[in-house]
């Protein structure tokens, strides 16, 4: 295993059941500081459930999962710090429909981490410039459009500063025109050296920012490696029927 | 198509002619017969006669006059009736206040629970130097909306705590208490809570808890308001998409946090229209107090026209009290839909980036 100091996060043969339905079969998994890691896979594979049990949206039945080496647990206080060190940005964007965007930025930031109203303001509108709609701080989310509302997400999530960014299927929501800006802020941020963790079909940004493309399937980590070697030279048959399907429908 | 054009019209005419008969008979019961003043009899007391002539097609407003303030305040003291009277200006007050958006802070809290001092003062003295006047006293229009405004005010966060728990799925005892109590109160008509509260609660008590009538009242009244609120307030709950909840969670935000930050503002908002249903609903339910024999201003009413000289005129009294209901009620429903345009969620309305 890599050095403590040097590894984000750690699956030690994890399972998982909905009911019956074994969705994650036994994932071990290591992920570097700093590494950026794109998970494809066909719909009800576990991708996503793999990575909401990072920051235990989901509950994960067996194994072991160490975040910036805490393990999850049920245990409050080690969940709660777990929680404010993963930044987590979502399919549907999930914007709190009553704040006003700046609000949205400013509340964890304040309510968490305990910052001074004028500090979580300054902070927000940072961020709210690198996601390049600062002009909509004052607006609510349901007067912007989808690939807006994902980028006030990203920002939002990023005024917590978080050790690791988890984004599921961001940009799968979004009408295809918005789908540019919101990955061009995507790769932005992976060029700061931000630990990543991406569930996405977009094959351009996966070989454009990704250190490592996993291929999950049927509860199980079916292939990983770089993303070259992933697209290029897929070895299992599934995911040859994979990139069949996405690279003539996708 | 040809037989539905000549009866659309006739429809309409027929409507407008019974509607206009209706009127006329009301306007003709109302002003055109009615007596409007009565000569006084030897013992100063006023002479009914000329009202039970007109008995039947015209109204004897002279019973408004003559009634009115044993309808409002009851048999409350008679030369302390300015107490009472305080009291309902202090309510019209309050509700004014909350009437209006640029009052909406967090030191409104603190007038109503200084409004609800001050009421209580009025209502009992014995201090300031005003006479002590007990609970059984009371009676009226302050009855009816210390009733129905503590018991919303305390049914509410009871609610409010309710649904919450309801939903609390890691707390299965909790869940199960809160479940028991919304069935087992909403399986129960209010009536028989109230018979509860006044006849059988005394036995169970030891004696030393000689609360009052009207206390045990009240509070039937909010457990039973709680019940059903909590079930609006559950609604708002569970209409609140997952992905609220994921993300509150996601961005570290506590449970009491996210709950009073995130998801109750916005399931609150989504049920306003229901809640205020629930809200007049109960206003107008308090009536039933009567059953008990706490004189609530449908008592009064009623007790008014009982004195043999003015039997028979309870039409005119029952227009009052409708009256009286119905402006309290019209003001819950504005309150109702200022909330609701205050509080509703800005609209798309996407401007495309130049």
């Amino acid at each position: 295993m890599n050095d403590r100091a040097e590894t984000a996060i750690v699956f030690e043969d994890v399972h998982k059941w909905y009911g019956k339905v074994h969705v994650l079969r036994g994932l071990s998994l290591t992920v570097a500081r700093g590494e950026r890691l794109v998970i494809c896979g066909p719909s009800g594979s576990g991708k996503s459930t793999m990575i909401r049990c990072i920051n235990r949206l989901e509950r994960h039945e067996k194994g072991r999962i160490l975040v910036e080496n805490t393990e999850l647990s049920d245990e409050p206080r080690a969940l709660a710090a777990i929680r404010r060190e993963v930044g987590m940005v979502f399919q549907s964007f999930n914007l709190f429909p009553h704040l006003s965007v700046l609000d949205n930025c400013t509340l964890a930031p304040i309510r968490v981490r305990g910052l001074a109203r004028a500090d979580a303001e300054a902070r927000a509108m940072e961020y709210l410039k690198r996601v390049r709609i600062p002009e909509q701080a004052r607006k609510y989310p349901p007067q912007l459009s989808g690939g807006q509302q994902q980028r006030v997400a990203i920002a939002r999530a990023l005024c917590m500063q978080p050790k690791i960014m988890l984004f599921d299927e961001p940009t799968s929501a979004l009408d295809p025109e918005m789908v540019r800006e919101v990955l061009d802020v995507m790769i932005e941020l992976a060029e700061t050296g931000m630990t990543m963790l991406c569930v996405t079909h977009e094959m351009g940004f996966a070989r454009r920012v990704a250190d490592r493309v996993l291929f999950m399937d049927q509860g199980e980590i079916v292939e990983s490696g770089p993303p070259q070697d992933i697209f290029d030279r897929p070895r299992a048959a599934r995911l040859r029927v994979f990139l069949d399907q996405i690279l003539h429908h996708g | 198509m040809n037989a539905r054009r000549l009866v659309s019209p006739l429809v309409t005419l027929a409507l407008v002619l019974i509607l206009a008969d209706v009127a006329w008979h009301f306007f003709s019961w109302a002003i055109w017969h009615a007596v409007w003043t009565l000569p006084e009899n030897a013992s100063h007391a006023p002479n009914t006669d000329l009202c039970r002539a007109a008995l039947g097609h015209g109204a004897c407003w002279p019973v408004i006059k003559e009634k009115f303030r044993f309808i409002l305040f009851g048999f409350y003291p008679y030369d302390e009736q300015w107490r009472p009277a305080l009291v309902i200006l202090c309510f019209v007050v309050l509700f004014g206040l909350s009437l209006a958006p640029r009052w909406w802070r967090p030191s409104l809290l603190l007038v109503w629970v200084v409004a609800f001092a001050l009421i209580g003062v009025l209502m009992w003295g014995g201090v300031l130097g005003l006479a002590f006047v007990a609970e059984d006293q009371w009676g009226g229009l302050p009855i009816t909306l210390i009733l129905a405004t503590l018991g919303l005010a305390a049914a509410f966060p009871l609610a409010i705590l309710v649904a919450l728990a309801r939903r609390a799925e890691g707390l299965p005892v909790i869940r199960l208490l809160a479940v028991a109590y919304v069935e087992l109160i909403r399986g129960v008509p209010l009536i028989s809570l109230l018979f509860m509260s006044s006849v059988m609660l005394p036995l169970f008590l030891p004696p030393a808890w000689d609360i009052d009538k009207l206390i045990r009242a009240q509070l039937a009244f909010v457990l039973f308001a709680g019940a059903y609120l909590a079930e609006v307030v559950r609604a708002g709950l569970a209409a609140l998409p997952r992905g609220q909840y994921e993300a509150a969670a996601a961005l570290g935000l506590s449970y009491a946090q996210s709950t009073r930050l995130i998801i109750l503002p916005q399931a609150l908002r989504q049920v306003i229209p229901m809640l205020v249903n629930t809200f007049i609903g109960f206003f107008k339910d308090t009536s039933l107090v009567l059953i008990i024999g706490i004189f609530d201003l449908m008592t009064t009413g009623r007790t008014a026209t009982l004195e043999p000289a003015w039997q028979g005129f309870g039409n005119e009294v029952y227009l009052l009290l409708a009256a009286i209901y119905f402006a309290f009620c019209f003001i819950m429903a504005r309150i109702s839909r200022t909330l609701e345009r205050r509080l509703a969620a800005p609209h798309r309305n996407i401007e495309e980036p130049a």
